[in-house]
């Protein structure tokens, strides 16, 4: 096409280097990897390239300071055997199940609760995305004050009603502990399934309640006849986001607990890093962030294939 | 190397000829004419006319400038007198210095990524294990090292420990000093609790736990994963009944016999007198509570005093320390934060980073930062210990003798990756947490401890047998 135009604008002229140049960059094949190359070189340089080195690491045994040799499987063999290892693989897909189901529930019901017209609409919509807004590390650091056995807002609150009369042991106790961090995790992600799920929401077609109104739909019946088969795809996709961030989450329990007490909340992403870089241990570290890998890669293909779906 | 020899012997590890060859360098050299290090030099032989120390000639070369990684401050005042210092090194030698500060836990991670890759900082103030990971990377600092230790006192004895690699028996750092740990006690409800003086045994020590808490003054001592606070109180209660992770050869394991099993039936009647959370205790929680008044005895730095001193003097007028309390070894077994300098050998000023380090460690530079940080830092060097904020006020003077009381991280094995990685693991700490909190029985507290130091403490191969 292009080419076509340049030809006809001068009719009979030999093309200078400009005009070669300009010709060039017509070229769609050409132009289309020129723009793709810097995205490309940075995926490759970025990600690629860490990603494919952290697998490499995990078959050998570096430490820090020390080129490693390749060990085969044997930091996975170890692993496999190590009964902490096995009590983080709990908690992890705990933490990550029972956090994401009540990111969904509660997150869908307050993007239908927003997407009804009331007064202040605008200011509650911005204010519902602070928790998302605000770093994670300075809300772990509330948290961690607000779970603080002696000095918990929390309780303070409870003895002062007089519902409580003894201090709470939020961390210090494994399942008070566990449960704790899940309740920090939903805070924080819940603006996320809601500004999601309301912009999806937004979308649908109003005269299309109106006709199942008409044909007598109640409310669960439009909900369950019309909005929700409309919204599942971007459901789905919300979904697979939040759970592949929870699954990999790190700096919520790193700052609260440190995988403490005994253990009980360690993450695939704290115990690497504990072992990896505290500890020295490359090798092993990274066998354990591998273990993230087949989770991320069954979310991704469900994304994947309702993206595909949506165009 | 043997307990008895570390704790009897200094500048362990260099040999006769290290010292005739600095002696013989230091005889033939003409001093560092016109800096302070030369007057320095000259004071010290007026002051130990006996046995001058060895004078070293370190040339700066030109141009250098050197990345300097240390840990951000504890206290406000060891910034202020370290870039002083600095600054009066880079005036007299027109060098330049960079001094970088990040939080102390992050040192590690980023010395790492700098000996890893061999670029980056030229000198890093590290912790506890740090040079030992990789000796190799390191510039032998024994002329240095020797020539401190023989002009300030001697090397205290862990010193010479975390100072010298087991494998190469060089000096790879210099030790700069322990941010260590005594109990912080209110003084006045110890009383209430029927004791006048603070106990020196554990025995008494408990006693005086459960007396507090039946006043209603709990204790408090972290039992979470605190870098600082959790290791060294566990370490102490571990090592103070005879138990250790390893033997010295550095790979046989013994965790999980009677020492260990006694030393963790113990800690569950301590634990018995402490304020409910502290398992998930971090390092700042037992600062806060002692301030707040809600625990009457815990164990940390003299941070706590600082603080209180500063916003609460009721708390700092009533309160003091204590060195640690000795356990049925006799003798203290203390754990302290170490810290240490070590020069890389990718750095292109060696002789500048030399020079650098000598010029901070001498009395001039030292003596006024260590003072200035109201003794946040235990000096490695014996001489240092007669600098005034040790007796300015009685309430320092417990904080001055830790590095004395105490052992090395990975006690009784070397020192390295395996130490290490059983530290970042909390594998001691956690051991007490799971019988405290977990209910876990001794014996299963310890067996699953003993295994999980098995996945980093391993036999050498066995050495191929020589031909006949």
């Amino acid at each position: 096409m292009g080419r076509t135009e340049i030809t006809a604008i001068h009719p009979g002229k030999r093309l200078g280097w400009i005009g070669r140049w300009s010709s060039l960059l017509e070229d769609r094949a050409l132009l289309g990897v020129a723009f793709v190359t810097p995205a490309l070189a940075l995926l490759v340089v970025f990600i690629a390239y860490p990603f494919i080195l952290g697998i490499w690491l995990g078959f050998t045994n570096t430490v820090i300071g020390r080129k490693g040799e390749f060990i085969g499987l044997a930091n996975y063999i170890s692993l496999l055997k190590d009964a902490l290892f096995w009590k983080v693989t709990y908690y992890t897909f705990l933490y990550t199940s029972v956090a994401v189901f009540f990111k969904l529930i509660l997150g869908f019901a307050l993007a239908i609760v927003l997407n009804r017209e009331f007064l202040g609409k605008g200011f509650v919509r911005a204010i519902v995305l602070l928790p998302w807004i605000i770093p994670t590390v300075l809300s772990a650091i509330c948290f961690w004050w607000l779970y603080d056995t002696t000095f918990s807002g929390i309780t303070w609150i409870l003895m002062k009603i007089g519902l409580i009369s003894h201090r709470i042991d939020y961390l210090g106790d494994p399942t008070n502990a566990r449960i704790c961090l899940i309740i920090a995790n939903v805070w924080r992600g819940i603006p996320f399934f809601t500004i999601g799920l309301l912009a999806g929401l937004q979308t649908i077609n109003p005269t299309l309640y109106e006709a199942a109104s008409i044909d007598g739909a109640g409310g669960w019946h439009r909900f369950r006849h019309v909005t929700l088969p409309l919204i599942i795809p971007l459901l789905a996709v919300v979904t697979t986001f939040s759970t592949i961030w929870t699954f990999a989450d790190f700096q919520l329990i790193w700052v609260i607990t440190k995988g403490g007490p005994a253990n009980a909340t360690h993450l695939y992403g704290t115990l690497s890093f504990q072992r990896a870089i505290v500890g020295g241990q490359f090798g092993e570290g990274a066998a354990i962030s591998v273990f993230i890998l087949p989770v991320l890669v069954i979310c991704v293909m469900i994304t994947y294939k309702y993206l595909r779906r949506e165009d | 190397m043997e307990e008895k020899e570390l704790l009897q012997g200094e500048n362990e590890g260099i040999s006769r000829r290290d010292f005739i060859k600095t002696g013989l360098a230091g005889a033939a050299a003409v001093g560092l004419a016109g800096r302070p290090l030369d007057a320095l030099a000259q004071k010290a032989k007026e002051a130990a006319p006996a046995s001058p120390p060895a004078a070293l000639e370190f040339k700066p070369e030109k141009d250098a400038v050197l990345r300097v990684l240390r840990w951000s401050v504890f206290v406000k005042s060891d910034q202020e007198f370290w870039d002083k210092n600095t600054k009066k090194w880079e005036e007299v030698t027109g060098r330049k210095i960079i001094t970088e500060y990040i939080s102390w836990e992050d040192v590690r991670s980023k010395a790492a990524m700098t000996a890893s890759v061999g670029a980056g900082h030229d000198i890093v103030l590290g912790w506890h294990d740090d040079p030992h990971l990789y000796p190799d990377k390191l510039v032998d600092v024994t002329d240095l090292a020797t020539y401190l230790g023989k002009k300030y006192g001697g090397w205290e004895p862990v010193a010479n420990k975390y100072g010298i690699s087991a494998k190469t028996k060089r000096w790879i750092c210099l030790p700069v000093g322990a941010p260590s740990m005594c109990m912080n006690y209110r003084i006045s409800w110890m009383k209430e609790a029927g004791f006048e003086k603070f106990p020196d045994k554990i025995p008494e020590f408990i006693k005086l736990c459960k007396a507090l808490k039946a006043k209603g003054r709990p204790t408090g001592f972290t039992l979470g994963k605190a870098v600082g606070d959790g290791n060294n109180n566990w370490h102490w209660w571990l090592w103070s009944f005879g138990g250790k992770v390893v033997e010295p050869d550095g790979y046989t394991l013994c965790l999980n016999k009677k020492e260990t099993w006694d030393s963790l039936d113990a800690s569950k009647e301590f634990y018995e007198t402490m304020i409910p959370g502290v398992a998930a205790w971090l390092d700042p929680h037992n600062n806060k509570a002692f301030l707040a008044g809600e625990i009457s005895l815990t164990g940390n730095g003299i941070s706590i005093y600082y603080a209180a001193k500063e916003k609460f003097p009721d708390v700092a007028n009533d309160m003091d320390h204590a060195n640690m309390p000795v356990g049925p070894i006799g003798k203290p077994a203390e754990l302290h934060l170490f810290n240490e300098a070590f020069i890389f050998r990718h750095c292109k000023f060696q002789q500048a980073a030399k020079h650098y380090l000598q010029f901070m460690f001498e009395e001039p530079q030292y003596g006024p930062w260590i003072d200035a940080m109201r003794g946040y830092v235990t000096p490695s060097l014996k001489d240092y210990k007669k600098l005034p904020v040790w007796t300015a006020d009685p309430k320092h003077t417990p904080f001055r003798d830790t590095m004395a009381r105490m052992f090395w991280n990975g006690y009784a094995g070397p020192i390295g990756t395996a130490s290490a990685a059983t530290m970042a693991e909390y594998v001691v700490v956690d051991m007490f947490n799971d019988v405290c909190v977990g209910g876990k029985t001794p014996k299963a507290a310890a067996a699953a401890a003993q295994d999980r130091a098995a996945r980093y403490y391993k036999a050498p191969p066995p050495k191929p047998p020589k031909k006949a």
